[in-house]
């Protein structure tokens, strides 16, 4: 079937789909985060350790993860609740070096060296399996009352709570599912590359993961799917320009946020999907 | 040896000064985030270097770091700011930027390759004892650099027309359009400016550490970032200080806790102060987005 280097292809992809969507959730309540590599980190570390030490089905390690992921949302969420747009971002930037500082300087996580030896878990299955259900949940969350919420407070958080959204709650429960999509997204990196180091979790990671995003455009969670699919397969189609593949990359990228500044999937372009696809219901 | 460490420390801090007025800078100016200002900084190292190969003096390696960086710079907001200033978004610009970054910094690669090289020193120094204090003539050098290059700085921002341009345009940019300020030339010239210290630090930091990577942006540019956090956005003058503070910290704790946290001390002054005083030890205007 799928060559070895594809399933490897397939699978980081996915796991950077599903760090592209953490970053959208608390996005489309209007929290930009530059730090989603740190819950990756946490998640990552977290269920290697269980795997490694205690033996942990990797459901549960999984699982895991993704807790401690949204915890530390929650915990981070609450200056959040103080800070808008940039003071946003940078705060989380230093969330994220915090923790990626954190797992250098502790010796059951390896520090510098790394933490090796995990077992081999992650299949592209597991990988599939969670877009899908990711997938489901966001289209489920889009039209519900809470996925009204966040975009009422995105667009503008006086007015959406005179309208009686709970901004605290909101924000709250955007950063924690954010923190805990991202840990799932490390569990599933973790048991696939088999060895991890802070410095796969640090601030490079982050921008990569809000560009992913931002590229694909913040009007639908389609946009992260799409952004973070087109720009992790992307090095692989440069690979004939050899040694000017980054520099061709960083172009291409820059060129499309000018063109496009609103990303790729926008609201216009959505509407127009949709409405094709009704079209052809019916027809 | 305190006293040693204090000095060290000012000598590291005002080279990340330099760094981080040129984010409060352009954050002042602009309100956005320029991401590709530690890779302007990396690059202003490297050229350094190659006039240094060529046999430059050091003020002429430092000074043709300074412009290269300037044209840098100003290209820069030419290619990654100009075009989608009107949009409004503060979050293009740092898609943007970080696309900018990453072609700086693998074109380095590409020309000087990958792995770090060694920064020649600019003279052969010599050890000066101060009672407790040793100071070496180019720790001299860097210190009394960075500090000419700030109080030049602050003169010009207060005395000069374009200067008062400037902090008009950081003010409100509409407002100052209409007194008759050129605002896009105003923009233009921060852009040089900040683009210019930073190049400058570039290659100060470079003879502080006689080696030089293509990756030694990032971490600069990142405590730069946390630097103009603990100053206030925008605030220059806290930008100064802010930088001295951090650079004292992270020597201190190097000597005196594991050198592997040096790193954590700048973002956990930075969470601090966000959560505490969110608008820096010396203020700035609050924005809410």
């Amino acid at each position: 079937m799928l060559s070895d280097h594809a399933v490897s292809i397939v699978i980081f992809a996915g796991i950077d789909v599903i760090m592209a969507l953490s970053f959208f959730l608390p996005a489309s309540a209007g929290q930009l985060s530059a730090g989603q590599g740190g819950f990756m980190a946490l998640g990552a570390y977290t269920s290697a350790y269980l795997s490694v030490h205690h033996q942990t089905p990797f459901p549960l390690a999984l699982a895991a993860g993704g807790l401690v992921g949204s915890l530390v949302g929650l915990a981070v969420g609450f200056p959040a609740l103080r800070l808008r747009g940039l003071y946003l971002v940078l705060v989380t930037f230093g969330f994220g070096e915090m923790v990626r500082v954190f797992f250098l300087n502790v010796p059951a996580f390896g520090g510098p060296a790394g933490f090796a030896g995990i077992p081999p878990a992650t299949t592209i299955w597991y990988v599939l399996g969670l877009l899908v259900v990711l997938a489901y949940f966001f289209t489920r969350v889009g039209g519900s009352r809470m996925g009204r919420a966040f975009t009422a407070l995105r667009d503008d958080e006086a007015a959406a709570e005179a309208m009686g959204v709970n901004s605290t709650y909101v924000k709250l429960a955007a950063f924690a599912t954010g923190g805990a999509i991202a840990g799932l997204g490390g569990g599933l990196y973790a048991h696939y590359t088999l060895f991890i180091d802070p410095e796969a979790f640090g601030i490079g990671r982050s921008l990569f993961v809000m560009l992913y995003a931002v590229f694909g455009g913040l009007a639908s969670f389609w946009g992260s799917v799409a952004g973070a699919t087109i720009l992790s397969v992307l090095p692989e189609l440069l690979r004939w320009v050899k040694d000017w593949r980054e520099i061709l990359y960083g172009l291409l990228v820059l060129t499309m946020m000018l063109v496009r500044p609103q990303g790729l999937l926008d609201a216009a372009l959505l509407a127009r999907l949709s409405r094709g696809e009704r079209a052809a219901a019916r027809g | 040896m305190f006293v040693q460490q204090l000095v060290n420390g000012l000598m590291l801090g005002g080279a990340y000064a330099l760094v981080a007025i040129g984010y409060t800078l352009i954050f002042g100016v602009l309100n956005l985030l320029h991401l590709a200002h530690g890779e302007v900084f990396m690059v202003g190292a490297y050229v350094g270097l190659a006039l240094t190969l060529a046999g430059v003096t050091p003020w002429a390696t430092l000074g043709g770091a300074m412009l290269a960086a300037a044209a840098l710079g100003v290209v820069v907001e030419r290619v990654a700011f100009r075009p989608v200033r009107a949009r409004g978004s503060h979050v293009t610009p740092l898609m943007t930027t970080i696309a900018v970054g990453l072609v700086l910094q693998h074109t380095v690669v590409k020309i000087f390759g990958a792995e770090p090289v060694a920064f020649p020193a600019p003279f052969a120094s010599t050890a000066l004892a101060l009672g407790p204090v040793t100071l070496t003539t180019l720790q001299l050098l860097i210190l009394g650099t960075s500090l000419g290059l700030m109080a030049l700085l602050e003169a010009f921002l207060r005395a000069t027309p374009m200067g008062m341009a400037i902090r008009a345009t950081a003010e409100n940019p509409t407002v100052a359009g209409l007194m008759g300020v050129n605002v896009s030339m105003a923009i233009v010239i921060t852009f040089a400016i900040a683009s210019a210290l930073a190049g400058a630090a570039g290659v100060l930091l470079a003879w502080n550490f006689t080696a030089l990577s293509p990756f030694f942006g990032v971490k600069v540019g990142l405590k730069g970032l946390a630097i103009m956090l603990l100053g206030g956005l925008g605030n220059v003058t806290g930008a100064m200080v802010g930088g001295l503070v951090i650079g004292v910290v992270e020597v201190l704790s190097v000597a005196y806790l594991a050198s592997s946290y040096r790193d954590a001390f700048a973002f956990a002054v930075m969470i601090l102060i966000l959560l505490v005083r969110p608008t820096g030890l010396l203020g700035a205007r609050l924005q809410s987005g």
